[in-house]
């Protein structure tokens, strides 16, 4: 019984710490290239999903609104990042939290104001579950860490051939001499930050059939991907998602003893420990 | 020249006290509580500028320190009968000193964003307990009690009137501002001011930065659970929305609104954001929170320096 | 004194004046580059050499005076343009990028429009045959460069941007004698391609040997302009302004 049950964890830790992965990569990116704590981030996420239950609720069909999420809250990513970001960069970084903390206050509002506080659903678009030994398991969930894998794998694949992938590299490590060489350093800057945007949102459209929609649901979210993105090392992208799966392993642990909403303590603890002991992440070789 | 500027503050301070002071004596009842509740939040926001006006460090734990104030004064007005006032600032403030004591072990040694990430993540960790500690805690409809009696035992006991309340918290948030005033212009205050210039030179000049950090927390912590215990005085009760994350990031905004640096900007930060959120929720009813924001993000934007930005030099002299 | 004429003129620097919050940095610079020229800036530490070649390539911009390319004014515009104009900047400490492979690093030159795969690969071959030892190392994380093979691929990844002049800012820091010389050859092979050099240096003797004209700075402004050739290693002016 409770092997059967360990079993099931592990399949629920690995699907959320893939989710996870995919949201905190995006917060990880844009620290890593702009040095911008993007606390709006959770909101990205909540409004992509909404999209998602906009879309679905138009044409029925799941990767149309997948694809719709993404699209239309990188772009909005993309608009925030020029109006509100762009001018702020130069500043003392704390001006950016307040601003990003800002505009996650309002987005959130907006939600709440455009879709009410009652949450809405996505329809799941398989259903049915598989056996594996004595366990049943549903085959969306298992669809859901493959997808973010592929998109994960996709960005990667992007960021290590492309002549893309290359400009972020450059100008995430040196900007200025990105710039010198020719590289539109502000382009890229405003790229990613839509990159990451739709990344977030693309999770919100995966993670929405598992739970309700509503405007709140960003908060939990960003916490945890916080925390992921400092254990895991800020701007690692390979740390990142050790440190998602290893996070929401602990966590679906836990709540075989502790209800979910405590389980955030486990994964506190984590990072406390990481920040006394590895502070540059757990996942990344300290550097000499 | 400094007794004339010592002059200036003087007679400035003198004369917002007595304002404040005459105010609930004119403003209709709800109006009243209101600027109680302003004062409340303004000596919480006033104890967070410590951190990231004076030593440079933005937490967004205040809302822990301020919530374990609020819970430890509730503890101590539901634990004994009748109920008293002393012995609830006393519990409020060893609560909060003791969480003062535990997110500066951890924090100070932490740099800039990391040092944020985690008081707020220490803010989570309370509240989730408090939120689920239902039989301590009450969970999530939170304790009420009993408002206390101002009393000093032999002399006299009084009920508290809204009026006389106000005048209650606005002597201990003006006797909490000239305190802090006072730390800031001490020794202390200033080494304080060369950590945030540049930490590492402070460092190598001798100091030992992380103890200095420290005791600045603590003392932060110890005025925001002073807040703390004045709002459970005022409210009647405690409830662990006040321990969510997102009040410490109100609390940052109120200090940003204001104008960092400053002591007074803080409160007058508190001031506008809940004025303005009072007068946008009447006409707005639904969704009076987005232009809230969108003046937020407008004043980082264009107006760093906040609303008193312009006094930090005169005040800090 | 032979100044460069009117119409051969590269890049023409006048009277800019940079700051860095409230310090001033840079008190009225003023200097001439010509096509294909190679002219060196000369002077001790902190005074200026470095942001002047920061303020041509947009990296600082000034706040009085003007930068201009070929008679356009460039001032203020934004580094990357000022790159694709056909400005290349090699900083002090090369700042070459450290976890991109020697060949990624110079893809960052190369990934422009207007350059099609027949003329990248041209421009990778010529590199490599003048640099073999990048050569060697294209596939090697740039960090793990030696400090004289790190020197080669700044200068051969600013050259991918087939600039009409390089900035070059104390090429020869920290490196051995032996590499020196070589720094020395690039800049002659640099110059019989008609690409004009801008060299900021403290090694007196290099300076002297490859350039045609010579500017000392000193505290923010130019104090002195000859041509190479008239001036000698212990001449008195040098010991001014490089205290040696």
């Amino acid at each position: 019984m409770l092997l059967q049950q360990i079993l099931i964890q592990t399949l629920n830790g690995v699907v959320t710490g893939m989710i996870l992965a995919l949201v905190a990569s995006g917060l990880t990116l844009i620290f890593g290239i702009m040095d911008v704590v993007n606390f709006a981030h959770g909101e990205f996420f909540m409004l992509g999903a909404y999209v998602g239950v906009l879309t679905m609720a138009a044409t029925g069909n799941f990767w149309l609104a997948l694809m719709a999420a993404s699209l239309i809250v990188a772009l909005l990513g993309a608009v925030i990042y020029l109006v509100t970001l762009r001018p702020l960069l130069g500043r003392d970084p704390l001006n950016t939290i307040l601003a990003t903390f800002g505009i996650s206050l309002v987005l959130q509002n907006y939600a709440l104001w455009q879709f009410g506080p009652v949450a809405r659903k996505i329809a799941e678009p398989f259903t049915g579950q598989f056996t594996l030994f004595y366990l049943v398991y549903p085959w969306y969930r298992v669809l859901i860490a493959l997808l973010s894998a592929a998109i994960i794998g996709g960005f990667w694949l992007f960021l290590k051939y492309g002549k893309f992938g290359i400009w972020i590299r450059a100008t995430t490590q040196d900007r200025t001499m990105a710039e010198a060489m020719g590289i539109p350093v502000p382009w890229v800057l405003t790229g990613v930050f839509a990159i990451g945007s739709g990344m977030a949102a693309a999770s919100g459209v995966l993670f929405g059939p598992l739970v309700g929609v509503n405007h709140a649901m960003g908060l939990d979210w960003i916490l945890q991907a916080f925390i992921v993105v400092v254990v895991g090392g800020m701007g690692s992208l390979g740390g990142c998602i050790a440190a998602s799966i290893f996070i929401s392993l602990l966590e679906a642990y836990a709540t075989l003893w502790v209800s979910p909403s405590q389980s955030i303590i486990f994964a506190s603890v984590v990072l406390i420990l990481t920040l006394l002991f590895r502070p540059t992440g757990l996942f990344v070789p300290t550097p000499k | 020249m400094k007794d004339r500027a010592t002059l200036v503050f003087w007679c400035a301070f003198v004369a917002v006290v007595a304002l404040l002071a005459a105010a609930p004596l004119v403003l209709p009842e709800f109006w009243r509580r209101f600027l109680t509740e302003i004062l409340i939040w303004g000596l919480l926001a006033m104890s967070s500028d410590i951190l990231i006006g004076y030593t440079g460090l933005v937490s967004f734990g205040h809302s822990a320190f301020f919530g374990l104030g609020m819970y430890g004064a509730a503890a101590a007005l539901l634990l004994v009968a009748p109920p008293n006032l002393w012995f609830a600032i006393l519990l409020g403030l060893v609560a909060a000193a003791c969480v003062g004591a535990f997110v500066a072990y951890f924090a100070t040694r932490l740099r800039d964003i990391y040092f944020a990430i985690t008081t707020l993540i220490f803010s989570q960790i309370f509240y989730v307990i408090i939120f689920t500690w239902t039989d301590l805690t009450g969970g999530e409809n939170g304790l009420t009690f009993d408002r206390p009696r101002l009393a000093i035992p032999g002399l006299f006991s009084m009920r508290f009137t809204s009026t006389t309340l106000h005048w209650f918290v606005l002597a201990v948030v003006a006797v909490s501002y000239l305190v802090l005033r006072r730390i800031t212009q001490a020794p202390f205050g200033m080494v304080l001011q060369s950590i945030r210039e540049n930490e590492a030179r402070t460092r190598a000049i001798g100091y030992p930065v992380e103890r200095y950090k420290i005791v600045a927390v603590m003392i932060s912590g110890l005025f925001a659970g002073l807040a703390g215990v004045l709002y459970a005085v005022q409210n009647e009760f405690a409830a662990p929305d006040f321990v969510f994350f997102l009040v410490s990031g109100e609390v940052v905004i109120f200090n940003v609104i204001g104008g960092i640096g400053t002591l007074v900007g803080p409160i007058v930060g508190a001031a506008f954001y809940l004025l303005l959120r009072e007068g946008l929720s009447r006409f707005l009813t639904e969704y009076y929170l987005i232009p809230v924001g969108l003046i937020f993000i407008a004043m980082v934007i264009f107006m760093p320096q906040g609303l008193l930005g312009f006094l930090r030099r005169p005040l800090n002299r | 004194m032979s100044a460069p004429a009117d119409s051969e003129i590269l890049v023409k620097v006048e009277g800019i004046h940079t700051y860095y919050g409230k310090s001033h940095i840079l008190h009225g610079v003023s200097l001439e580059v010509g096509r294909g020229e190679v002219v060196g800036l000369l002077g001790r530490n902190g005074v200026g050499k470095t942001t002047t070649l920061k303020a041509i390539m947009g990296l600082v911009p000034p706040r009085e005076g003007s930068v201009s390319l070929e008679g356009q004014p460039i001032t203020r515009l934004p580094a990357h343009r000022v790159a694709r104009l056909g400005i290349g900047y090699v900083p002090e400490d090369r700042r070459i990028f450290r976890l991109l492979t020697v060949a990624e690093n110079l893809r960052t030159g190369l990934d422009r429009a207007g350059v099609d795969r027949a003329r990248k690969a041209e421009l990778l071959d010529k590199v490599y045959a003048f640099f073999p030892v990048l050569a060697e190392r294209r596939s090697q994380a740039g960090g793990t460069l030696s400090g004289g093979e790190q020197q080669m691929l700044a200068i051969a990844r600013a050259m991918m941007l087939e600039p009409k002049i390089m900035l070059l800012d104390e090429p020869t820091e920290g490196l051995m004698p032996r590499m020196v010389s070589q720094i020395g050859a690039i800049i002659g092979v640099l110059r019989e391609a008609g690409v004009a050099v801008l060299l900021v240096e403290q090694n007196v003797p290099l300076t002297l040997e490859s350039c045609r004209r010579v500017y000392f700075i000193e505290k923010g402004m130019v104090r002195h302009h000859a041509m190479a050739s008239e001036i000698r290693v212990d001449d008195a002016v040098v010991h001014q302004y490089l205290g040696i």
